[in-house]
């Protein structure tokens, strides 16, 4: 449905997308993930065509984005970051503008319009003027303006960002529904918003894509340094030599002693059995097993370790 | 064709939507009626020709302030991301924000059909110079939106565009008014006063429509307004 080659954008000296390829099927949630100023947005209106990339192409839906710019912006439905609106335009007045020049029939723009109301939830504020409502609102009006032509392709620049929790869940949930049948790309910084609503992640940093995966798949290659945490009723000395004697424990992360208890984090090799080594360790020195866990990575890590 | 009448709904109904249109439509009238009157009753001939002769100069400071927010507020709001991502030409674009603009200056030159009236009431004008002087007036005033919203387009800043507007409309207007003429070599005199706005409107207002003048307006329209259109598609050099 999108493919994107090699491209690359400039401003002045700062390079915002360095050689990014990817590709998207059809029907499928992508969540572009990445620090702030890391060329999310710049990708994101390369693709809608507002802006042009210095070199390489990109198509979306089989039409490519600069010679057939105006056949890509019908497909394509797009939420600008922050979501600009016409501050002077009252609400009904702008979902019709928006319909007409999306070139939905005069017959069928009602009917859409009132849908859009529905599912963005925009009954309460229908007779306000766009400028007088708060980011949250504003916020929906934007998601509605970009569905109401019900379009193979949603690009989304930060879609939840100034909504309240519930909200959120609402605007996740809706995703999650258009993205059953429709190709969605969005972009956010929050990553319990990729977990929640995506297929699958690019995560891009400094204008390089920098991984490429299902949100598991990327939390397991983090999962390469597992930690385990454990507290033992230990005397420390003891316990330290029988730990370094340990070959598959790699380094100690963390270590504190607390009268007779020692809390410890040790970063180990994968695929070792270290906890039941550590419980019979136990077992034979006869001391007090308080805790032990593996903390498995999460997505927050992959993010960290790729982006700082 | 459906695009530019949906801009040029929205567009029209923006000037409303603000207390733009309304301040501008008061000052406006009030202003020339003031400025017409004063000379009017002095002069004691039933002639609207004072109006028109007012109208170069009050157009103007009047029209880049119509002008400065086609674009400029766009840029600034952020809105013009949302415009350029719908499935839009950029010339259908450029020409119903123009139209919007047309039709509220039209609009607003009409309104002082008033002065027409009291006119008509005290003497017993010709009504040739007033048709044409009406249809000059709003010829010239297309030219100066074409220019005023070409220099909208060139900043995300109302004032520096209203600013550039004036510019731009004076140089192109004095260069065919005498006291320039008389200050530059013989042989450019003609081109300047052929390419001067206001030259052309004079013999409008005396009631001669020339085919030459209604040329000369149409093309500053379609020049500025190709200029316009080139500023837009500038966004999509590389």
């Amino acid at each position: 449905m999108i493919e994107v080659k090699e491209l690359t954008k400039r401003f002045g000296t700062t390079v915002a997308v360095r050689n990014v390829s990817f590709s998207v099927p059809a029907g499928q949630v992508l969540g572009f993930l990445g620090p702030n100023g890391a060329g999310k947005t710049t990708t994101m209106r390369i693709l809608t065509g507002f802006i042009p990339a210095d070199s390489g192409s990109a198509s979306v839906g089989g039409f490519d984005i600069y010679t057939q710019s105006l056949d890509v912006r019908k497909k394509i439905g797009y939420l600008p970051e922050n979501a600009p609106l016409y501050h002077d335009m009252d609400l009904p007045d702008f979902l019709q503008f928006i319909a007409t020049v999306r070139k939905i029939p005069k017959n069928k723009r009602q009917k859409a319009i009132d849908k859009m109301v529905q599912t963005c939830g925009l009954e309460s504020v229908l007779f306000k003027k766009i400028g007088e409502l708060s980011k949250g609102f504003r916020q929906r009006v934007g998601l509605a303006q970009a569905m109401i032509h019900d379009p193979d392709i949603l690009v989304l620049d930060e879609p939840t960002s100034g909504l309240d929790p519930n909200q959120i869940v609402e605007i996740r949930e809706l995703i999650r529904q258009l993205g059953k049948e429709k190709t969605v790309i969005l972009s956010t910084h929050i990553l319990q918003e990729v977990t929640a609503t995506c297929d699958r992640i690019l995560i891009i940093n400094d204008g390089k894509l920098v991984a490429d995966g299902t949100p598991d798949n990327l939390a397991a290659q983090a999962a390469g340094d597992a930690i385990l945490w454990c507290t033992l009723k230990a005397p420390a000395d003891q316990l330290k030599t029988e730990i370094s004697r340990m070959t598959f424990v790699k380094t100690i992360h963390y270590w504190k002693e607390n009268g007779d208890r020692v809390r410890l984090g040790l970063r180990c090799a994968p695929g070792e059995d270290i906890n039941e080594r550590l419980f019979h360790l136990a077992v034979d020195k006869e001391w007090i097993l308080l805790e032990l866990h593996w903390e498995t990575a999460s997505l927050e890590d992959v993010f960290a370790r790729l982006t700082t | 064709m459906n695009d530019i009448v949906a801009i040029t709904k929205r567009e029209f109904r923006a000037y409303f939507d603000s207390p733009i249109a309304y301040v501008f439509m008061t000052v406006f009238l009030v202003l020339t009626g003031w400025l017409f009157y004063k000379g009017f009753f002095i002069s004691d001939t039933a002639s609207i020709r004072m109006f028109f002769s007012l109208l170069p100069w009050v157009f103007l400071f009047f029209i880049p302030a119509v002008t400065m927010r086609l674009w400029s507020e766009e840029k600034k709001l952020g809105t013009m991301e949302l415009l350029m991502t719908l499935p839009l030409r950029d010339i259908d674009v450029v020409i119903g924000k123009f139209t919007a603009a047309f039709l509220f200056l039209t609009s607003t030159v009409i309104l002082t059909f008033p002065l027409v009236i009291s006119v008509n009431k005290l003497g017993n004008p010709d009504p040739g110079p007033i048709i044409g002087g009406y249809i000059g007036a709003i010829l010239m005033g297309g030219a100066y939106l074409a220019i005023g919203m070409f220099a909208s387009s060139l900043t995300e800043n109302q004032i520096t565009s209203f600013i550039l507007g004036v510019v731009m409309c004076f140089i192109l207007f004095i260069i065919g008014e005498i006291f320039v003429l008389m200050a530059v070599p013989y042989s450019i005199v003609p081109l300047l006063k052929f390419l001067g706005l206001g030259s052309h409107f004079e013999s409008i207002g005396r009631g001669v429509l020339d085919s030459r003048d209604l040329l000369y307006y149409l093309s500053v329209i379609v020049f500025f307004l190709f200029l316009n259109i080139r500023s837009l598609e500038s966004r999509q050099w590389k």
